[in-house]
């Protein structure tokens, strides 16, 4: 066909690279998409909140869980054990010993607990005071209360536990670690629980994103099908709800972040006071980089599927008429 | 650079809007559709912009057959034709470059690029310096530039338009089709559904009336 302009006139429209076009169009869409929420700052702040309420629930309950299993295992590691000597060691062979243990490196403290002081003990918790006045003579043996030191491995501990239990005044050697395991065993079934109720969490964040994303379609009917009408692809009237979605994503995952940090913040005080009644060094363990890189990341991959499933479903019903 | 065979389009409910329908119009051509409104103007437009397809009979554009274009293709048919509304159908959320400039975004052109043409596309319709405005703060007549400009600003060898002067006074009326004829011109083929045949005598271009869906009279003022 013949035209008469110039050069420069009918030059055909020409894109320039791919790649850098690519980059062009997706970064000038997300910079709109984030001025859109800008424009309604409140309605924005609202779903990007309820976004990280949903979010750091799950976080929360699971760094709960983490610091208990921090704290337990310590209590783990620094597990006192029970010796009970046989009936015929005498109270001062019994202190003899205990001083003997005492003096061993791998060793903290060991406490003595005379037959005697054991039975007061016994008949003052148990209740059976009356019951237990009926007997000819005291049926509790010398008990030594040991503490490992702080140096000690899991390994060396059986091994320690055994070395005292084959002395020739133990009779019996007690480690009292049934109820950490038991303990273990709740944390797993918590662990369990979030992990379904994080599930469900998250079908909520696609269903609040999504539906912010049809309402948001619906609102720009008339946009979308105008630019249908002049060319543009599906995927071009998709690519700035993606980029809210994006958007609500990344927001609510570092609310999210900042939310558990709060909370953080707000326990480390009646944490450190709690310690101190202890003497211990509880600290509260934190999110490690790897977990709030998987908020951000799980709010951020919620928003994209949720805004593409959403724009995906509405799209190609919006044609122009 | 249109042609139509035996073109039928019947909507469901059974009225036809169009019943073999023949018709063609020549590369660089300017013609006129009038008819009563209903008479099938619009549904030529809506078929050759493939917003409708035909029920029988062939709509071909400039060597394609509607068809075979795919439903995935059609956005890239879109591009190749430029398309004027009576109701413009401009975007007022944003000014009148970034409306000028859509086309040409959607066609990933770059933003460099796309300012240079966007001032040449509104130069053309003398509204180079309302390009901040909003299109809400100019007149209907100024709106319709914008649409022309949008229309014309990716350059296609054929425009399209549906009573663009449907909302102008005749003054307003006359700039605008002395617009289309200036790209006329320049190479650019147009179809223009109108119904101010006055209007279009003034112009002296081939007129095509329909009625009823039906090629009523054609008349040629160069034959």
């Amino acid at each position: 066909m013949a035209m008469t302009r110039n050069a420069d006139a009918v030059a055909p429209v020409r894109s320039s690279g791919p790649l850098s076009t690519w980059i062009t169009r997706h970064l000038s869409t997300a910079i709109g998409s984030l001025g859109r929420l800008v424009r309604q700052p409140f309605a924005s702040l609202m779903i990007i909140l309820v976004i990280a309420v949903t979010l750091a629930m799950p976080a929360a309950i699971n760094l709960i869980v983490k610091n208990a299993r921090s704290v337990s295992g310590s209590w783990d590691n620094a597990l006192d054990f029970s010796v009970f000597l046989k009936q015929a060691v005498s109270v001062s062979e019994a202190e003899a010993l205990a001083r003997l243990i005492r003096q061993r490196a791998d060793i903290d403290s060991v406490k003595f607990v005379s037959a005697n002081d054991a039975l007061v003990e016994f008949k003052r918790q148990s209740g059976f005071a009356e019951a237990l006045d009926q007997l000819p003579d005291n049926p509790l043996p010398h008990t030594l209360v040991v503490r490992p030191s702080a140096g000690n491995t899991s390994a060396s501990l059986i091994l320690l536990q055994e070395e005292i239990g084959n002395l020739p005044e133990s009779d019996y050697v007690q480690v009292d670690t049934e109820w950490v395991q038991r303990f273990h065993a709740i944390l797993d079934i918590v662990r369990q629980a979030i992990a379904i109720g994080a599930a469900l969490l998250g079908v909520a964040i696609v269903v609040i994103i999504g539906n912010t994303i049809r309402l948001d379609i619906e609102n720009r009917r008339e946009e979308i099908e105008v630019t249908k009408l002049i060319g543009a692809t599906n995927a071009f009237v998709r690519r700035p709800f993606l980029w809210t979605g994006f958007w609500y994503g990344l927001f609510g995952g570092l609310m999210a972040l900042a939310l558990v940090y709060y909370g953080l913040f707000m326990l480390e005080g009646p944490v450190a006071k709690l310690s101190g009644l202890y003497q211990s060094n509880i600290a509260v363990v934190s999110l490690d980089l790897k977990e709030g890189a998987a908020i951000i990341g799980i709010g951020v991959f919620l928003g994209l599927f949720a805004s593409w499933f959403t724009a995906a479903r509405h799209m190609r019903r919006i044609e122009p008429r | 650079m249109i042609q139509l065979e035996n073109v039928t389009k019947t909507y469901p409910g059974g009225q036809d809007a169009l019943s073999g329908l023949n018709l063609s119009v020549d590369t660089g051509e300017m013609v006129f559709v009038t008819g009563h409104s209903g008479a099938g103007k619009s549904t030529l437009l809506r078929l050759i912009a493939l917003i409708e397809r035909p029920t029988g009979g062939q709509v071909i554009v400039d060597n394609q057959n509607t068809r075979r274009v795919k439903r995935r293709k059609i956005p890239a048919y879109r591009r190749q034709i430029g398309m004027v509304f009576q109701d413009h159908k401009l975007l007022y959320d944003r000014p009148v470059f970034d409306n000028v400039a859509l086309p040409l975004i959607i066609a990933g052109v770059s933003r460099r690029d796309a300012g240079r043409r966007v001032r040449a596309a509104l130069d053309q319709v003398s509204l180079l310096h309302k390009e901040k405005q909003s299109p809400q703060t100019l007149s209907a007549g100024e709106q319709q530039r914008v649409g022309i400009a949008r229309a014309i600003v990716t350059r296609p060898k054929l425009l399209i338009a549906d009573e663009p002067t449907g909302n102008l006074d005749p003054d307003l009326s006359l700039e605008v089709m002395r617009i289309f004829r200036r790209f006329n011109e320049v190479g650019v083929t147009l179809l223009i559904a109108s119904h101010d045949i006055s209007l279009i005598d003034r112009l002296g271009c081939r007129r095509i009336a329909l009625d009823e869906g039906r090629l009523q009279q054609e008349v040629d003022p160069w034959q």
